[in-house]
């Protein structure tokens, strides 16, 4: 049986609409945005990231976004998780105490610098620490810089997620879940507002 | 001791990118490896090899990739998909995906130098009103909470964009979320 759409569920794209008609011109980008989602919460190997990880950084990076329909997915995706009640609780904190706007961060020192901007360095909370764990606890901090302040990324930050036990692999499909994240809930956004702007 | 020799402005120069972990080596990689590639040729490239630790997931992105930029049978000039890359890049701070983009952009739409005024004076350079509406949409998408709405969509029909043509900038522009957030944070570039 063939999956739904994600990005036409979450943008109550009905078949048939005009919207279903101009996505199905980019057919390859839509098929592969829906593959991407596949690798990424129905991989054929979780053995370098968890399932209930995976869940758990998607539910942090979409809160970050505000409330939508994608934070919502989500955070039910974790709340079917193993230990999905405990993490949810840490979770829902943590992204009331990560949100702010973005993007901000520094440039390499030089003509660049007067752009700089200040922002939130967001640290784990104490109490959530005991809850999520040390490769979470690397995780949600390296996807707060990577949602609010990607210039920022240093080789340490690289460092900070091996030294969590982190593999290499699973920096790599971990920053792609980050990254596809952000691209899918703004595909779903703009497709919402443009349907809007249109009916 | 590191010999990376990083930009520290926007340009439309060839730069190159190093990895800060490891890379698959050319001499490991598999057919499921390559088939992860789609280009073959990619495997020379240090930032592919990083990233085909996931196979399946960089196929994928690859093949949304390509389809949002370069199927050209209808909808937006690439130019302008472009544009909305290199704007996105622009206001995310990616000066490596930047330079890619701002050099296509400038190809395909002969305004090399409005371009590098993008570059050169950010997202709130005057380039015209269909420019100025692409780059304005594009920053709105890449603002955490986006701020992407009905202004936007007015801006880009007053433009002259029909619905197919705003859906190539929603693509375009959401698409560099994503790789920017990676060629940011797994390695830098180098003059």
């Amino acid at each position: 049986m063939a999956t739904q759409d994600i990005i036409d569920t979450l943008a109550g794209i009905a078949p048939g609409s005009a919207l279903d008609g101009i996505r199905a011109r980019r057919l390859q980008a839509r098929e592969n945005a829906q593959k991407s989602y596949l690798s990424l919460f129905e991989p054929i190997d979780a053995s370098d990231f968890s399932l209930a990880e995976r869940a758990a950084v998607a539910a942090f990076v979409t809160g970050l976004h505000g409330e939508s329909p994608v934070a919502t997915f989500y955070r039910e995706k974790l709340a079917a998780s193993p230990d999905g009640a405990a993490l949810l609780e840490a979770n829902d904190a943590e992204i009331a105490r990560g949100r702010t706007s973005g993007p901000y961060g520094s440039f390499p020192a030089g003509p660049l610098s007067v752009e700089n901007t200040a922002g939130l360095i967001y640290r784990v909370s104490a109490a959530s620490k005991s809850v999520l764990g040390t490769r979470l606890v690397a995780a949600l901090e390296h996807a707060h810089l990577l949602v609010f302040r990607p210039r920022d990324a240093a080789s340490a930050d690289m460092k900070a997620l091996l030294a969590a036990s982190w593999s290499a692999t699973g920096i790599v499909t971990f920053s792609q879940l980050v990254a596809f994240l952000s691209f899918q809930v703004r595909v779903v956004s703009g497709l919402r507002t443009l349907a809007a702007a249109s009916a | 001791m590191s010999t990376i020799n990083p930009p520290v402005v926007f340009t439309q120069d060839e730069l190159g990118w190093v990895s800060w972990i490891d890379p698959l080596p050319e001499a490991e990689l598999t057919e499921r490896h390559f088939n992860g590639l789609v280009d073959r040729a990619r495997a020379k490239s240090e930032y592919f090899r990083l990233l085909v630790r996931d196979p399946e997931v960089l196929e994928a992105r690859t093949k949304t990739d390509k389809d949002i930029f370069y199927n050209v049978a209808d909808g937006l000039p690439r130019a302008e998909r472009e544009l909305a890359a290199a704007a996105t890049s622009r206001y995310n701070g990616c000066i490596y995906c930047a330079s890619v983009h701002a050099r296509f952009a400038s190809t395909y739409s002969k305004r090399r130098e409005d371009v590098q005024k993008l570059l050169d004076e950010g997202v709130k350079a005057d380039l015209g009103e269909r420019w100025n509406a692409v780059v304005k949409a594009s920053v709105a998408l890449a603002a955490t909470p986006i701020a992407f709405g009905p202004d936007n969509i007015k801006e880009l029909r007053s433009a002259g964009l029909d619905d197919a043509e705003i859906v190539d900038v929603i693509n375009g522009a959401s698409f560099f979320n994503w790789a920017n957030r990676l060629m940011l944070s797994l390695g830098e570039p180098s003059k």
